[in-house]
């Protein structure tokens, strides 16, 4: 019986069910967030999740995964992830409701009482960092730093990972190249996140919690906040081991497993399947098929897209705010495009010229 | 809360204030007898600290926050709504409260830190050995994990209420440069105990700058970045040289990594928050329904 369950669990976090576990847990959520925001609902999920929580510690490999000290935090940032998701939705369906009623949302209510700073909002303060301190005393009190071997530039570990924090952008690795894994998409994420009040111009839920009134900035930023960025981390941290190869949670590491890669580059897809003929020797032609896919991507979608999906979008916005926006989205859309195709068709570049390290 | 007035009674007599221009003693009259308190309140050491009287009106409740240069990063007044712990979640206090803790912590551990290959690595089993219950070392580190956290949870606060709207579109981008000296501070503390752990991690974490697009040596178009036939782009000068002072993570990268950590990026950060907090409070205080 415990076999089996692990087994199936093990099956779940396989890095494809994984993201779509994860993807389809954040859109039921928000489509559901009547019945997600009740008090007995979180409590129910609060529940199950530490009792499965608890349950998994039985196992001596998830015990050792988690119990690794720096692992720990990551632990507690999944619950409070999910807790803060949870209380976040909470409001703003209480004040999704108050308005179709035609009421003010609660923070309205309250906001003409304006309160002194001191001693309000200071006392609060101190109390809090009392009680926190309290917190991390425990903490530090209960789990030692770790410290490992001392620095040995000959000796690789097996896996070497990244700080925890940085691991979502080592789990891009896998699906692209490091200069845009490494590089590019991280300044995009900055980029992007810095331009989010220069595009966003919808005036309203400004202070208070929503979501009738803005679901596609809500939707998106929790795509990208909690399917590509925090269940990447957990993925990294947990759920890769030697040689970056996936395990199950409920799986010993070993160092001998190798998942067995399938590299298809979309030239050949085209000229060899599609066109049923050999691919040409140089390289600008060779590529020219992905080339052209993927300015098109990222030059003409933009405009097709504004053309009909987004057609009210960018009348209300504007060209270039509509384009900073669309050009944002799409290039966070681009991680979840790729691993798709990886998994579907063993797709590893769209472009691949060795020649200048130019791969996408 | 409200100003404590006595609108039955005649106002007392104005006592002329004092010559030095300094704002008079709190009246202590309306106690019975003056305690030891009122004693000390009334001394010129407390008046030349605190120069209003006991904080129980709204122009002393004000003062006590205008006053102080701590306080003063903070509005006079707050509204309700954004005091609610349920709305702030208290994460944007918290990290500075992190970031205060890794501080005080961080000071000590440079007591006993010194940033050489020889060294580094002793200095930290020292601490752990010799110094009876320490826990800073544990503080530093949990606390640095915990800030990551919590700002990630700040920012996700700001998003979920739409903080980040008119007039506070700079504070948010005043935030995202946070969040990224946030990572950072974190990053470039962990090779500190420069054990397997630290230099594994950053050597993992800084071998992507190899592939910076025509700084890297590995990245796509460097070889297009040359005179002639002399590339100009190799391991010994490329972006991830100039990240690590080497071609690979050494005691050069240490030293480099120590003086971001300890100097550099905490300063930025301190100046970055007071610029945070006070534009807060220019922004209108914590954001509300208009
Ligand atoms: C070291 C990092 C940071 C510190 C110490 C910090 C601190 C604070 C504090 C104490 C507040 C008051 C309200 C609250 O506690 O929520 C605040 C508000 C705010 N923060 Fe931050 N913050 C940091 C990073 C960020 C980041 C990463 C962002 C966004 C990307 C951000 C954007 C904002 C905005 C827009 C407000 C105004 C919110 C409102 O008026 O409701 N901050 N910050």
């Amino acid at each position: 019986m415990t076999e089996t369950l692990y087994g199936f669990f093990n099956a779940l976090s396989e890095p494809k069910m994984f993201f779509a576990l994860f993807t389809i847990i954040v859109f039921v959520m928000i489509w559901k967030r009547e019945i997600v925001c009740t008090n007995k609902f979180g409590i129910a999920m609060f529940i199950v999740s530490s009792v499965f929580f608890v349950w998994a510690l039985g196992h001596p490999g998830f015990y050792k995964n988690v119990s690794k000290a720096d692992n720990v935090p990551i632990v507690f940032m999944l619950f409070l992830v999910g807790y803060f998701t949870w209380l976040s939705f909470r409001r703003a369906v209480i004040n999704d409701r108050r308005m179709e009623r035609g009421e003010l949302p609660e923070e309205a209510v309250e906001n003409p009482k304006k309160v002194l700073t001191w001693p309000d909002l200071v006392y609060s303060e101190f109390i809090c960092s009392v009680l926190f301190m309290a917190v991390m005393m425990i903490w530090a009190l209960a789990l030692d730093a770790p410290l490992e071997e001392p620095a040995n530039p000959g000796k690789t570990p097996n896996p070497s990972k990244a700080p925890w924090y940085f691991l979502g952008l080592q789990e891009m690795l896998v699906y692209y190249d490091p200069w845009l894994a490494g590089v590019v998409l991280p300044g995009m994420i900055i980029v992007g996140l810095m331009a989010i009040p220069y595009v966003d111009t919808n005036p309203k839920g400004n202070g208070y919690y929503t979501f009738n009134e803005r679901p596609f900035a809500i939707t998106t930023f929790l795509f990208g906040f909690i399917v590509l960025w925090v269940s990447m981390i957990i993925l990294m941290t947990f759920l890769r081991g030697p040689n970056q190869a996936f395990f199950g949670p409920f799986e010993e590491w070993n160092l001998h497993k190798v998942e067995p890669t399938v590299n298809i580059q979309f030239s050949q897809i085209f000229w060899e399947s599609w066109l049923g003929m050999k691919r040409p020797e140089f390289w600008l032609t060779r590529e020219m098929p992905g080339i052209l896919l993927c300015l098109g991507y990222v030059f003409v979608l933009p405009f097709l897209l504004g053309q009909t999906l987004f057609r009210k979008m960018l009348g209300q916005m504007g060209m270039p705010r509509y384009l900073t926006m669309i050009s944002m989205f799409l290039i966070m859309l681009a991680l979840p495009i790729k691993m798709i195709l990886r998994w579907a068709f063993n797709l590893q570049f769209i472009v691949n010229i060795q020649e200048l390290f130019l791969n996408v | 809360m409200a100003e404590q007035t006595t609108p039955d009674k005649k106002p007392a007599p104005k006592k002329k204030p004092a010559d030095d221009g300094r704002i008079p003693p709190p009246p202590s009259s309306h106690y019975e007898r003056p305690g030891m308190m009122d004693q000390v309140r009334d001394s010129q050491i407390w008046r030349s600290i605190f120069r209003h009287g006991y904080p129980n009106t709204v122009r002393n409740r004000s003062l006590a926050v205008l006053s102080n240069i701590f306080l003063h990063l903070h509005p006079i007044n707050v509204r309700s709504s954004g005091l609610r712990l349920s709305f702030t979640w208290c994460m944007g206090g918290l990290t500075f409260f992190l970031f205060l803790i890794e501080t005080i912590t961080g000071v000590l551990l440079m007591f006993y830190y010194r940033p050489t290959a020889e060294y580094a690595y002793q200095d930290i089993i020292a601490l752990a050995e010799h110094v009876p219950m320490g826990i800073m070392r544990e503080l530093h580190r949990w606390g640095a994990h915990a800030m990551v956290i919590t700002v990630w949870l700040h920012m996700f606060r700001v998003f979920m209420t739409g903080s980040y709207k008119p007039p506070r579109e700079f504070n948010w981008n005043v935030g995202v440069i946070l969040l990224v000296l946030t990572l950072l501070l974190s990053f470039t503390g962990y090779l500190l105990p420069w054990d397997q752990l630290a230099i594994w991690a950053i050597t993992v974490g800084s071998n992507m700058a190899r592939a910076t697009p025509l700084l890297g040596y590995e990245g796509p178009l460097a070889s297009l970045m040359a005179v002639g036939d002399v590339g100009l782009v190799h391991s010994g000068d490329d972006a991830r040289f100039a990240l690590l002072g080497g071609r690979f993570v050494g005691e050069a990268t240490l030293l480099r990594f120590y003086v971001l950590h300890c100097i550099f990026i905490p300063l930025a950060a301190a100046i970055l928050m007071a610029v945070h907090f006070w534009r807060i409070r220019k922004d209108g205080g914590i954001s509300g329904p208009l």
